[in-house]
């Protein structure tokens, strides 16, 4: 009866999006209220409905109700609770119902906190979103329906995937989809805008506070991941160039850009089109995104062709989406003016340069991740080749490099002209002192290769510029330092949190990739291994139990100067129902480093092979980019979000007194 | 000599057994030739896997990748003959790093093709930005107009709101 009501409920959220898809779209463009006043109601209906279906999903999974398919090829009677929630995404029925419950969470979002958006541009605005739902809600009623019975019911499940059982699956598909979607409100504004023809500061200044929260759960999202796979993978990588991964940093990499871009079109008027256009490209990499992860295409181009329905149904999809906002754009961007002025070296030249290369990055991501696909379709499976970390990692630092060095600039130099002689003067000890960290850290820390030296620099760059930054900023206001701190708005101190998080990155991954050790050692009871300034010691494995597995849970104990300071317990769980065998890391996670033991394959009765792992700075990889996504955050509640609001509460009660 | 120290210990260690707190036993030999070979193992795809490393790897067949890189090294081989004999045995699809062929010139120009593209773009804009005329600035009577419109409506609001 419940997986019923959930497909009920699909069907109803489908008629109720065709409706928003159309009639207030038509009623902007011709004028007529009534319809216009359709889209809000509209879209909470459909939100309901969504939800209606997906909680009976999770119910499904929940009571383990093996009578639905998707219940049996993704859960098992004996998955602890929180992860037959979790496995309700864990299918590919299952997330695509978790995008458009998603989608529809920020329709329902735009609906309530838009309320003083000119009534035309809301309508539009909903219509482009309820036309997007259109698509996903039908891909799921045609072809990957989430309640598909399966009669006579199964006795047992077939279990989750055991990699996809930690916390990590909890938080990481809902993060990253909240962010993959939310660049749909960017993407609908931007169609709202081309449509109305109104393509201003005032378009920008709407669309920016939707932009950046995407922005800021896409970063958490692809960091959880990250982290997930760190503790989970069990040889201690933190970023694998994995396409699956890259499927979720291209639409970061654009969306950073446009982040970028629309605060120079909201400040100075500038950059119009491109920042329009950038919107129309982070959602379609959103879009190729999770079909390229959900389709199978990426495990195999064949996987394409033994299900034509769902890979016919996705190329259509993706080329009326995405062609149709291009053409849309080439129709109307012509139209548009330029805005602002600015000569070529400004803080806008400066921020454009930036974009062009996190495009042209993206742009590399992209071509490195569909080439193998491209080449194995095209020769008919005779050519396969890999694209792995060597090439990706070839690519990406020499088009990184200059972008964060630009990173440190941009902010100091002035709106619409600037000097290169007094950006000099105002950077040159930050860039001096920088340059002298890089030279003597590794003179300290010994050892050390270019890319060391130029980690360093960077991170230290983007350090000094950010204190020159802060100085420059407050030097014109009057009081105490940490007055004219506390005067600056949040926005800007949004953007400070944000650059160093970047610095924070940078130096995690550099200081990780010099200097991490790692030992693959054969390890019998009572025998130590080095490193790090501490000794391991092996101390046996004893058998345990898990709610669906068994393991073999080593015990390894730390020393520091003689002294026990740590016990770490790496497991290897072998699951129940589908036998797969998994490495459970111990992780000692530390400000300067984390230690990382995992057991490999037992040798013979008293000996395991263990790898141990020693990784300075580890952490702030992960750090780092919490700071990026709290800038966001913290730019999200800038006075002026706000002012904008209590602005209209006045309005509103001007024009209806009680 | 490092090697024969190796040697020794493992065999030691055999003879041995595990008695009391023993030096655990790398399972490859000396240090900088396991770095070589995690190096090695890092840029080869294990085939049976889902896109993990050799080095990653617990399947049968990267143990067995893993134990043939050692035992090349030992042999003295230099990496360029180890990858050579992986890709003959398995095509370019073992290399994470593909190699420059008519059929990867695309993938390895790209990028670059991509940055020229973008910088032509980017100059251009500039410089068509750089020739739109700036707004001509005001002249006096013009100015003192626009300020006298202004204050009348700055005036008028307050009488409104008055």
């Amino acid at each position: 009866m419940i997986p019923e009501i959930g497909q009920l409920a699909l069907i109803l959220a489908l008629l109720l999006a065709i409706v928003q898809g159309t009639l207030p779209l038509l009623g902007a463009q011709r004028g007529i209220r009534a319809w216009m006043a359709l889209s809000r109601p509209l879209a909470a209906g459909q939100f309901l409905f969504v939800a209606i279906a997906f909680l009976c999903l999770a119910w499904s999974f929940l009571t383990s109700d093996f009578s639905v398919l998707n219940v049996v090829n993704n859960s098992n009677s004996r998955l602890p609770a929180h992860y037959r929630i979790a496995a309700s995404w864990g299918s590919h029925e299952g997330s695509i119902l978790l995008w458009v419950l998603m989608l529809s969470l920020w329709m329902q979002a735009v609906s309530v906190f838009s309320r003083s958006l000119p009534r035309e541009v809301l309508a539009r605005v909903l219509s482009v979103m309820g036309l997007v739902s259109v698509g996903f809600l039908l891909f799921l009623l045609l072809t990957s329906n989430p309640f598909e019975r399966l009669s006579p019911p199964a006795a047992e499940g077939n279990d989750l995937n055991p990699l996809l059982q930690d916390p990590g699956m909890v938080a990481h598909p809902p993060m990253l989809y909240m962010g993959y979607v939310g660049f749909s409100v960017a993407f609908a504004f931007a169609i709202a805008a081309l449509l109305g023809g109104r393509l201003d500061a005032t378009w920008a200044r709407w669309s920016r506070p939707w932009t950046t929260a995407a922005w800021c759960f896409l970063t958490l999202g692809i960091l959880i991941g990250s982290w997930w796979a760190y503790n989970e993978l069990g040889w201690g990588g933190w970023w694998f160039w994995d396409p699956v991964e890259n499927a979720s940093f291209m639409p970061w990499l654009v969306g950073t850009a446009l982040v970028h871009s629309l605060a120079v079109t909201e400040k100075r008027g500038a950059f119009r089109r491109w920042t329009v256009l950038l919107a129309i490209c982070a959602f379609s990499l959103s879009l190729l995104g999770t079909f390229l992860v959900r389709s199978g295409v990426l495990t195999s181009v064949h996987a394409f062709a033994t299900d034509p329905e769902r890979g016919l149904f996705i190329l259509v999809f993706l080329a009326i989406v995405i062609g149709g906002a291009l053409l849309l754009f080439a129709l109307r961007a012509p139209q548009v003016s330029g805005g602002g002025r600015f000569e070529s070296i400004s803080r806008e030249s400066f921020l454009l340069a930036n974009n062009v290369l996190l495009i042209v990055a993206a742009g590399s991501v992209l071509l490195g991740t569909l080439y193998p696909l491209v080449l194995d379709a095209l020769s008919g499976g005779q050519t396969k080749i890999s694209v792995g970390p060597p090439y990706f990692e070839a690519v990406f630092v020499p088009l990184m490099s200059p972008m964060v060095f630009l990173m440190g600039i941009g902010p100091v130099a002035r709106w619409k002209q600037a000097t290169l002689p007094e950006l000099w003067t105002l950077l040159r000890w930050a860039f001096a002192t920088s340059l002298v960290a890089a030279v003597l850290v590794p003179l300290v820390t010994g050892g050390g290769s270019w890319g060391l030296r130029l980690g360093l620099f960077l991170a230290f760059w983007i350090l000094a510029a950010t204190v020159v930054n802060i100085r420059e900023r407050i030097r014109n206001f009057r009081g105490a330092v940490h007055e004219r701190l506390a005067m600056q708005p949040r926005a800007w101190w949004g953007m400070i949190l944000a650059h160093l998080g970047v610095a924070v990155f940078i130096a995690g991954v550099t200081v990780v990739g010099t200097y991490e050790t790692e030992r693959d050692v054969r390890m019998a009871v009572g025998d130590t291994v080095e490193m790090g300034g501490h000794v391991f010691r092996f101390d046996g494995t004893t058998e345990a139990t898990g709610p669906n597995y068994r393991a073999a849970r080593g015990t390894v104990t730390v020393l520091r100067d003689g002294r026990e300071v740590l016990t770490l317990h790496p497991e290897k769980r072998t699951y129940n129902a589908s036998g797969m065998a998994m490495t459970e890391a111990a992780i000692s996670t530390g400000v300067l480093g984390d230690l990382y033991v995992s057991l490999g394959e037992p040798i013979d009765a008293q000996s395991w092979s263990v790898r141990v792992y020693h990784k300075p700075l580890v952490t702030w990889i992960w750090s780092g980019c919490v700071l990026m996504a709290l800038g966001g955050l913290l730019a999200l509640t800038d006075r002026r979000y706000r002012l904008r609001s209590t602005r209209q509460q006045r309005a509103a009660a001007v024009i209806s007194p009680a | 000599m490092r090697t024969l120290a190796a040697i020794l210990l493992t065999v030691l260690a055999a003879v041995g057994g595990p008695a009391g707190a023993n030096e655990a036993v790398p399972t490859a030999q000396d240090p900088v030739a396991a770095k070589r070979s995690v190096e090695l193992a890092r840029k080869l795809r294990c085939l049976v896997c889902q896109n993990q490393s050799i080095a990653e790897s617990s399947a049968e067949l990267a143990v067995d990748l893993r134990r043939q890189i050692n035992e090349q090294i030992a042999a003295g081989r230099t990496d360029a003959e180890i990858v050579g004999f992986m890709t003959d045995r398995y095509g370019d699809f073992v290399l994470y790093q593909p190699p420059l062929k008519v059929t990867t010139v695309l993938l390895w120009a790209g990028p670059g093709l991509l940055l020229l593209l973008a910088v032509l773009v980017l100059r251009r804009a500039l410089r068509q930005q750089a020739e739109t005329p700036a707004p001509v600035p005001l002249t006096g009577d013009e100015r003192a107009r626009a300020t006298r419109l202004l204050r009348e409506e700055a005036a008028a609001g307050r009488d409104a709101a008055r």
